[in-house]
This record gives C-alpha cells, structure tokens and sequence, in this order.
C-alpha cells in the first residue's frame, strides 16, 4: 500500500517535472474525467481513488467524449471544437492531435482496434483514422439523397470491423464495412424514423438502436442480418400522452442491457422503460425522479443507476432490477453530469458538475467512499472500456 | 502521505487568479444589463442570481449550444450568429421554445430574467 503510494507521487511528479520516463505498471484501473470547462483531463486511479495528474490544452470538452485503444494506454478525446487528441496515460501528455472537423460529437474504436473514428455536427459525417498515427483513412460525409449534409449521432462500432452510425436530420442509419482492404464499404438505410438522436449497439454488438426525437418509438437493426433492414419497435410507446419538454437530450450509451430485458430512459418522461429484448415490446415502465438521460447497468447487472435532466439533475437514483423498485436515491449535488462504474461494479464514480467534485459510492451499501476535487466535472471513461463493443 | 499528495495537486491545478478574473469580468458586466432591466419597469436579478444564471446559461445553455456557443446539437449562440435576431425573438425562442428540440424555459426564468439572458448574448458572455 504505502510503496503504491510512493510510486504514485513519483509518477505524479516526473509528469509534471516533464519528464518521458513511463512507469512500469498497467492501466487496468485508471480512467479518466473531463473537465468540460477548462479543456483538460484528470487521469485517476480507481483501486487508490487517486488523482495521478492533470492535462490541459485539449480544446473544448463540452459534450466529449472518450475511446481507448485496445493496449487501453491512449485514450481518444473527442471534443465539441472538433478536435480528436491522442493521450498517453502513463507518460500523462498529449502525443498527437488533429482538427478532425468543426464540431465533434464522439468517437469509436474498430474492432481490431486500428482504426478509430469521429462522428462530426460540422461538417456532418465521420471521418475515419489510423489509430497510430492519425492519419486520415477515410472521409464519409453524411449526405443524404437530397444532398443535404445531416449532423451524425450515435456512431459505434460493430464486430465485423464496421462502424455503424445515424444521420439526424436525415433519419437514416449507415453502416461502414472497414474490413476489406479496399475502400470503405458504405451501407445506407433510409426512412428509419424521425430525428434519431443517440444510439447504442447491445454488448454483444447485435442489435443497434437508434432512439428517435421526431416520434415515438425505436430503430433498430440487426448486424447479424443487415437485409432485414431497419425495423421500428416500441411504435406504440408514449402514444396520446402529452409530450413533456426535453431539458436535456438523453445518452444512450449507458442504455442497460440487462440479460432479457434493455432499461432505457423514456425522453421527456419522469419514466425509465423496460423493454424485452428479443421481442422488442415494452415489458414495463419505472416511475422515477425527472427525466432520465443516463441509465447505467452494474456490470452484474442487478442494479441500474439513473441520473435526470435539469431541473433534477441534483439527484441520481438506483434501481433493483429483479424488483424494478428504485432502492436508493442520492443527492451528490448540482449537475450530476455522468456515472462510471468501476470495472467489476463494486463502485461507481459520479460527476457532480456545480459542486466541482467527483464522489465515489459504494455499490452495495451506497456509502459515499471518496470525494475528489475536479474543475466542472462531466464524463468519466474507465479504461475498461478499451476491451467493449459499442464503447 | 496521500493528504500530502492530494495538496501537491491540488495547489499546482487550480489558479485562483482565472477564478478571480471571471468575477471582475462578471461585475464589470452586470452594470450594464441591471440599468437595461430596470428601465423596463421590471425587477432585475439579484447579484447572487446573477452569477447562478450566468452559470447557467454557461453550463446547461452550452450542453446543446457548446460552452463557447459555437454550437453542436442546437444553432451558435454568438453574437455574430445572432446579428440578425430581435431580442424580441430570442426572448420568445427561451420562453416558449422553438417547436424543435428546443425546450421552454419559462418555467425556471422569469421575464427580466430572460431578458438579462439575450441581453448578455447579444454582447457576447465575458
């Protein structure tokens, strides 16, 4: 413990002396939180709940979001001014950057993990690079038939080396074979509903959903059988209630894929939904604090934690799953932004954005473990991660 | 050890001088749009609000909007991108929403507050 401690404060200070020198250990247990407000990135060790060091120049991080690479050393931030930065862990700097676009919203990570790529606003499209040197491989715009550019949501990637993504204004859903050697490989499926705003690919890269802003209900496509083409589920879901205004989009990402059954946040409603996988039917629906945005799985997947849009984004609730009954509910603070289990599920780390701090809870008896200071906290990305499907 | 550590970091990350900065600017600022919201015959926010939507519109403005209002999910909010917009119409786009993705906020603003809104991005947040 105490020699941990000292190798620590060693790493800590040869990074911030400048020095190259990598220490030996693995990253297995760190991770990495935004600070969305001043551009830079804490990188953290979460068997210590300790803040190994600080990088800053990375541009803006409203809205960022990270990959890692498949040695789970770099991590890929992707932030909203359109930049695409390559950080090492251990070494704690920046070792290569590129202007990818003018407005980014996230990344992905090919299969084989050479490949990594940027879902771009401005101009819409993704742009596809080589994950070692950051050179560009391939640029697919996102033009749909009438020749309008949309803005690109939801892009993860697929076994199959395929990354698959939606065009919001478009509606559409295009997958992108990068397995050949040749050019890219560009599936489109059109009229797959109104607006999609995120999507998630289940863990075993099978069933990408999109969720839709534009109407009720969900897109998905089966990878395991791309002629079936895009099929809408859960049409009926929300039909003849009154919309309630959306104060924050929610992030599927987080969408809890739990053995039978997908919890997904319900937009606009104080409801998380509970949807039978397989039949793709509604099985239920969880009452809960506001409006749901991120709806996490422990990775046992006996629990599901929730977080709320504004105004109730003060607040982070858990859900039993066999029961569906909300067994917690935390107040960390104002602007809880992300929740980030630990790679086994026996914690989790909770951004509290307003309050300048990261909490850490116990998952089993919600005890508050540990507090660390960060400047505008949002995303926490584990390095985990690096070995997903669709993260 | 670890107490020794966390103040290492703690004292090299966080300035207080930017912390500093960002409250003279934010004075500096406010004077204006007070007298512009008293004028109007209406209560204008309080120092404290002040800071509190001003974070506001920083942070949960800019979850859509970028937190330098260049834009991402919803339009730029900078004052070049708003050049050709009354204050009216922005006031009524914060208000009641746009029928986009563009929520009403009338619910936690009142109408001075909202208008101390525009008016700082019409000038451009300091």
């Amino acid at each position: 413990m105490r020699s941990y401690q000292i190798l620590t404060l060693f790493l800590a200070l040869i990074s911030m002396a400048g020095c190259a020198t990598p220490a030996q250990r693995g990253t297995g247990d760190l991770g990495v939180i935004i600070e969305r407000a001043t551009g830079s990135i804490q990188v953290v060790d979460t068997s210590h709940h300790t803040r190994l060091g600080r990088i800053t120049g990375l541009g803006d991080l409203s809205h960022a979001s990270i990959n890692y690479s498949r040695d789970a050393r770099y991590a890929f931030v992707f932030g909203r001014d359109g930049a695409m930065t390559k950080v090492d862990l251990l070494e704690m700097r920046i070792v290569n950057r590129v202007m990818q676009s003018g407005n980014s919203i996230g990344g992905a990570i090919s299969q084989d993990g050479k490949l990594v790529a940027g879902a771009n606003y401005v101009p819409g499209g993704i742009k596809i690079f080589n994950s070692e040197t950051l050179a560009l491989v391939a640029d697919i715009p996102a033009i749909d038939q009438t020749g309008k550019s949309s803005k690109v949501v939801g892009l993860v990637d697929a076994p199959g080396n395929r990354f698959v993504f939606s065009l919001l204004e478009a509606g559409e859903i295009w997958s992108v074979d990068m397995h050949g050697p040749g050019k890219p490989v560009v599936t489109k499926f059109q009229n797959i509903g109104r607006e999609p705003y995120d999507a998630m690919i289940t863990a075993d890269g099978r069933y990408y959903l999109a969720g839709l802003f534009g109407e009720d209900g969900l897109a998905l496509l089966d990878m395991w059988n791309l002629d079936a083409g895009v099929k809408r589920v859960m049409n009926g879901y929300g039909k003849g209630e009154q919309k309630l205004p959306v104060y924050k989009m929610p992030h599927l990402e987080g969408w809890a894929a739990t053995g039978n059954e997908l919890l997904v946040p319900a937009v606009g409603r104080h409801e998380v939904l509970v949807v039978e996988q397989g039949k793709w039917t509604e099985a239920g629906r969880i009452a809960v604090h506001g409006q749901p945005v991120f709806v996490v799985a422990r990775p046992d997947n006996r629990q599901v934690w929730v977080n709320f849009a504004f105004p109730d984004n003060d607040t982070v609730q858990v859900i039993d799953v066999p029961s569906r009954k909300i067994v917690k509910t935390l107040k960390p603070g104002k602007g809880v932004m992300h929740m980030e289990f630990t790679p086994r599920g026996e914690q989790i780390w909770v951004s509290v954005r307003d309050e300048d701090r990261v909490e850490v809870y116990d998952s089993e008896t919600f005890e508050k473990i540990a507090v660390l200071p960060a400047d505008k906290p949002s995303g926490i990305f584990f390095t985990y991660r690096a070995h997903r499907t669709g993260l | 050890m670890q107490d020794i550590h966390r103040e290492i970091f703690h004292r090299a990350l966080y300035p207080e001088f930017f912390r500093m900065v960002f409250v003279v600017l934010l004075i500096s600022y406010s004077g204006f749009t007070c007298a512009d919201s008293i004028a109007k015959g209406d209560m204008s926010p309080t120092s404290a609000r002040q800071q509190e939507l001003f974070d506001f519109v920083r942070q949960d403005c800019g979850s859509c909007h970028g937190l330098l209002f260049e834009g991402g999910l919803g339009p730029p909010l900078m004052p070049v991108a708003l050049k050709n917009k009354s204050a009216e119409s922005l006031r009524d786009a914060i208000w009641y929403g746009r029928g986009t993705m563009m929520p009403p906020w009338s619910p936690f603003l009142s109408e001075a507050e909202t208008d101390w809104i525009v008016q700082m991005l019409l000038k451009g947040l300091p």
